[in-house]
């Protein structure tokens, strides 16, 4: 049985900012039911005794030492936006969240 | 805006027990992000201090700023907590202009410090065990200032302009367990631990740990039940509460709001309150919602950190006194009371006091100077004691002038206020304002025989032996000389003219 539904899907892709009509939710819950499932086929295969992981490439401790690189100017850092203001982008004020 | 009703702090106290929670983010003073090689300089043109990661641009990777993870495992260790032997980042994903990338990179289940503690001394010296949570790394996003609307604030704003210059700045998160037991010490507690872990890391030397810049800022968790109950109340999260003082106000408007809303018969909302200084209170904020539901997963550009014991116990070694040893230490060296000890610490010129004694004057000295005379101007002046801008020095060389009987201390107070108020060098003002103890015998002499003529009942009592009568006179003296005499001489001469032994 799928750990997926509909409802999860249309949760999701509002979380995630990406409007879905009624067909294509139906769809994708569909899709995402077979994932699942998929991925827990290959859950099954390993034992107790595999640990999750979350990164493939055995390797730790990647840094960097703490001398200052290259920055942008206001104007290349701003060159991109779609809306800009005295050297700040300019973005609807939401009030969704704080 | 309504107004929330609220019961006084005694009624809630009366009915109900406080538990607390808080969450202290920490600005790491790296000269470097968390993840790029941007700088992390505080107040520059904004959107200058960026790079490609900062603002999230397609296809960049992250790199781990190596002084930012020991920063971070140097505070765990301070704050008594196991340093995890690997851990990872996670991402939190939200959509907010603040995070460019929409996501904030963070830890979740692994944080790199958990399990510790922190003892806490309250001002009558009570102390009161802090239990930690977690310590954990994450990146401090960028500033918006929302514009048009009113004051500032995003209710009724037309847009919002954001800049990136904090975004990536290493932020360490330090989160209690429930505090419980507090009762109505709790908003004291509350500031008392947020100071104490202010304290601890700038005296690690990795956070600038100015709560006016937010380099420390506090989110509050309070929530009350009946006395007697087990089970907690529901709380509220009172976000960025910026100042020591705030913290204590927030904790305790909360606790009577919530003893208000609970005495009604109302559930208490669990929600995020705004603290507003100017009028001491707290505004709702957003509802706990699905949108908190972040759908955390490992970052995939950022392997583990390994923090082996060998590195950790390295990094132990370098870990200057904690704060709490350190005044014991003091307080022991400079041989002051508890109480006096105590009041020099709630003053908050316990290192002021340190830099005196180490530029020459005596522990007594040192207190007596700042206790009684640093402390009240500051109180007047409105600032702290240590920003009145009186250099050690000035202690010093003022006390030597008193010893060496130049000045007496009512003259040696005139010449502080002439330091303070930039009139020269305590040499300078006693030159210019003429300050100097009356100490040629000759006019001394004379006002002493004018105060013996003028009290020949007193000066027969001297006569006969009754040397604590001598103050009558030495105060004639004084008023004669308009204060500029050296008290222990006149003692002497009077003795002297009277045949007496002293």
């Amino acid at each position: 049985m799928a750990a997926i539904n509909r409802d999860d899907v249309a949760h999701l892709a509002r979380l995630a900012h990406i409007e879905m009509s009624a067909e294509e939710l139906d769809r994708m819950a569909g899709e995402l039911a077979v994932i699942v499932d998929s991925v827990k086929s290959v859950s099954e295969a390993a034992g107790d005794d595999v640990p999750a992981t979350s990164h493939p490439i055995p390797l730790t401790n990647v840094f960097r030492e703490d001398v200052v690189g290259h920055t942008f100017t206001a104007e290349q850092s701003l060159s991109g936006a779609p809306d800009a203001y005295e050297g700040r982008f300019k973005v609807p004020a939401i009030l969704d969240e704080d | 805006m309504s107004v929330d009703a609220t019961l006084s702090f005694e009624e809630a106290m009366e009915k109900y027990d406080p538990v607390l929670g808080f969450e202290v983010h920490v600005e790491l003073n790296t000269k470097t992000k968390m993840f790029s090689s941007a700088p992390n300089v505080f107040g520059d043109e904004p959107n200058t201090n960026v790079n490609e990661v900062d603002l999230g641009m397609p296809g960049v990777l992250p790199v781990v700023n190596r002084t930012a993870i020991e920063s971070s495992i140097k505070i765990g260790l301070a704050l008594n907590c196991t340093i995890a032997e690997t851990c990872r980042f996670a991402r939190k994903n939200y959509f907010y202009p603040d995070t460019p990338k929409n996501f904030q990179t963070s830890q979740y289940d692994e944080p790199i410090a958990y399990d510790g503690y922190l003892d806490i001394e309250l001002s009558d010296g009570t102390v009161f065990r802090v239990e930690i949570e977690r310590a954990h790394m994450e990146e401090d996003a960028g500033k918006l200032t929302h514009m048009g609307g009113s004051a500032g604030r995003i209710q009724g704003a037309d847009y919002s302009l954001v800049d990136y210059n904090r975004s990536g700045v290493p932020l360490v998160e330090i989160v209690t367990k429930p505090i419980q037991g507090a009762g109505s010490r709790a908003p004291e507690l509350a500031k008392a631990y947020v100071a104490a872990v202010r304290e601890i890391v700038k005296n690690l030397g990795v956070s600038d740990a100015k709560m006016e810049r937010g380099n420390v800022r506090c989110d509050a968790n309070v929530s009350l039940r009946p006395h007697g109950r087990e089970r907690f109340g529901i709380r509220s999260e009172t976000k960025n509460v910026n100042s020591l003082r705030a913290v204590e106000h927030a904790v305790r408007y909360e606790i009577q709001r919530h003893a208000a809303v609970l005495d009604s018969g109302e559930p208490v909302i669990q929600e995020t309150r705004h603290w507003h200084e100017d009028t001491r209170s707290t505004t709702s904020g957003r509802a706990k919602s699905d949108a908190d539901d972040y759908r955390y997963f490992p970052e995939p550009d950022l392997v583990p950190i390994v923090a082996s014991r060998e590195w950790v116990e390295e990094l132990r070694a370098t870990l200057p006194e904690p704060p709490a040893d350190r005044r014991k230490r003091l307080q022991a060296d400079w041989g002051y009371s508890d109480l006096e000890f105590r009041d020099v610490v709630n003053a908050g010129v316990m290192d002021e006091i340190e830099e005196t004694i180490a530029a020459g004057a005596a522990a007594t000295v040192a207190r007596k100077w700042w206790m009684g005379e640093i402390v009240g101007r500051a109180k007047n002046a409105d600032v702290d004691p240590g920003q009145l801008g009186v250099k050690p020095e000035t202690i010093v060389e003022l006390n030597k002038m008193v010893e060496a009987g130049k000045i007496n201390n009512k003259m040696a107070a005139e010449v502080l206020d002439g330091v303070l108020a930039g009139e020269g060098t305590p040499a300078e003002i006693v030159e210019k304002r003429g300050l100097a103890v009356v100490s040629d015998d000759g006019p001394l002499l004379e006002a002493i025989d004018a105060a013996l003529a003028a009290q020949p009942d007193v000066a027969d009592k001297i006569r006969a032996g009754k040397l604590q009568a001598i103050g009558a006179i030495v105060g004639g003296v004084m008023k004669a000389t308009r204060g500029q005499a050296d008290a222990g001489r006149v003692k002497e001469l009077i003795l002297q003219r009277l045949g007496v032994e002293g």
